[in-house]
């Protein structure tokens, strides 16, 4: 259980920021995973007042606040339209709707969790995260930095032209995933996130190229082969690696398939 | 710390821990329907709404409902009994412990998506476990409650 000594609802970036240099003190997402955690609080910093908590969409990107909701993701629909319908078949898997109208985007992000879908689904799109103090990097750079005191404001995507699907494999529905996938389809290629292995998500790109053109059964079943050799997955009581490492081949395939028109 | 919430629509102010979940604020409140079931933020027992969304209540600091509109059970009465009465209708739980929590978040529903279909009903609910039951009954008694809704 957390114990909290000290509540701050913070007025500006720059006063959470002061405020989370100390160690013992800590931002507030979601809650959801920190309440599950043992930690005595000194400060909870509260940023949800800073309006972080918004979807800005533009001709180029979209600007999502730290403190925006999973829900309100889920059913953006300009992101929605956009994702080919991927982010919402990514989010809607979590918990319930009365979680995910708690969870937020920066939370799960800043968490850096293995079994995040959420990770997922932005790793394979042109994902940056914008720090209080460390500037604009690109997701896949982030998720491997270790944990520091800054501040996480904004996800921004990229817009590009795309086709997107998101799959996973879960035990029980709602339940964390056994393996999640997520891919789009761009003008330079695939980019395939396998979430969940259950180490951190990782991308695959088509390195071999073998998904030239169109997308067809026999390339799909090739590229499944290669991530099945490329992706290195482990175990734990959702599943073993060496199953882990067949829903590789079965999800890249079928995700493939499907953003080819090719699913049966 | 003070706190200030509208809770079923009367505004009330108190001095509390900042660890203060919802749930046990809302209890301290006499709204007892808000139970803890899990406190793993699975079961959906909690379910109340903040500014008109569901949303766990063991799961939220009740300083985060500072200066907001917070909804349990007790201030939806006719909503809650209208549904309620189609619920026992179908005999739909053995043991009713779950019941408040999946009342609330069916009106949730019925407000987002007044004619939902049965996928749509299920994705939505899902949050709400019942491990007496296999939700048919519940199932029936959101489609009979939906068609009597329809009719009236």
């Amino acid at each position: 259980m957390i114990t909290i000594k000290d509540y701050k609802k913070a007025s500006s970036l720059e006063e959470a920021y002061e405020l989370n240099q100390k160690r013992t003190n800590r931002i507030i997402g979601g809650m959801l995973w920190t309440k599950m955690s043992s930690a005595n609080i000194n400060t909870a910093i509260d940023i949800s007042g800073l309006g972080l908590d918004k979807i800005e969409e533009n001709d180029n990107e979209f600007i999502i606040g730290a403190m925006t909701t999973l829900r309100d993701i889920e059913t953006h629909k300009g992101f929605d339209l956009y994702t080919d319908g991927a982010a919402k078949e990514a989010l809607h898997h979590i918990v319930g709707v009365q979680f995910r109208n708690l969870a937020t985007v920066g939370g799960s992000v800043f968490g850096r969790y293995g079994f995040s879908d959420v990770i997922t689904l932005f790793l394979s799109l042109d994902t940056y995260v914008q720090l209080y103090k460390g500037g604009i990097i690109p997701l896949a750079q982030f998720i491997n930095m270790p944990y520091d005191r800054d501040i996480l404001v904004n996800i921004i995507v990229k817009k590009e032209k795309i086709r997107c699907a998101y799959k996973s494999v879960r035990i029980t529905k709602t339940d964390f995933p056994v393996l999640a996938c997520s891919a789009a389809l761009t003008k330079s290629g695939v980019r395939m996130v396998f979430g969940a292995r259950p180490g951190k998500a990782v991308l695959l790109t088509d390195a071999e190229n073998i998904i030239d053109g169109e997308i067809t059964e026999e390339n799909a079943e090739q590229f499944a082969a290669f991530a099945k050799e490329n992706i290195k997955t482990g175990s734990n009581m959702r599943g073993s690696a060496e199953y882990r490492s067949h829903l590789v081949s079965v999800l890249a395939k079928r995700i493939l398939m499907d953003m080819g028109g090719l699913e049966k | 710390m003070i706190v200030t919430i509208t809770l079923n629509g009367k505004k009330i102010q108190r001095d509390i821990a900042p660890d203060t979940v919802l749930l046990d604020f809302v209890r301290n409140e006499g709204c007892k329907s808000v139970k803890r079931g899990c406190d793993t933020s699975n079961c959906g027992l909690c379910t109340v709404f903040i500014d008109d969304k569901p949303a766990l209540s063991c799961s939220v600091l009740a300083m985060r409902a500072d200066g907001r509109k917070v909804t349990t059970l007790e201030g939806l009465q006719t909503e809650a009994e209208e549904f309620g009465a189609f619920l026992a209708d179908q005999g739909a739980e053995q043991c009713g412990f779950c019941n408040p929590g999946l009342i609330m978040n069916a009106i949730a529903l019925f407000r987002e998506n007044p004619e939902p279909n049965e996928n749509e009903i299920k994705e939505f609910l899902a949050g709400n476990l019942c491990r007496c039951s296999g939700y048919e009954g519940q199932m029936r008694a959101i489609l009979n409650f939906i068609e009597w809704r329809k009719q009236r």
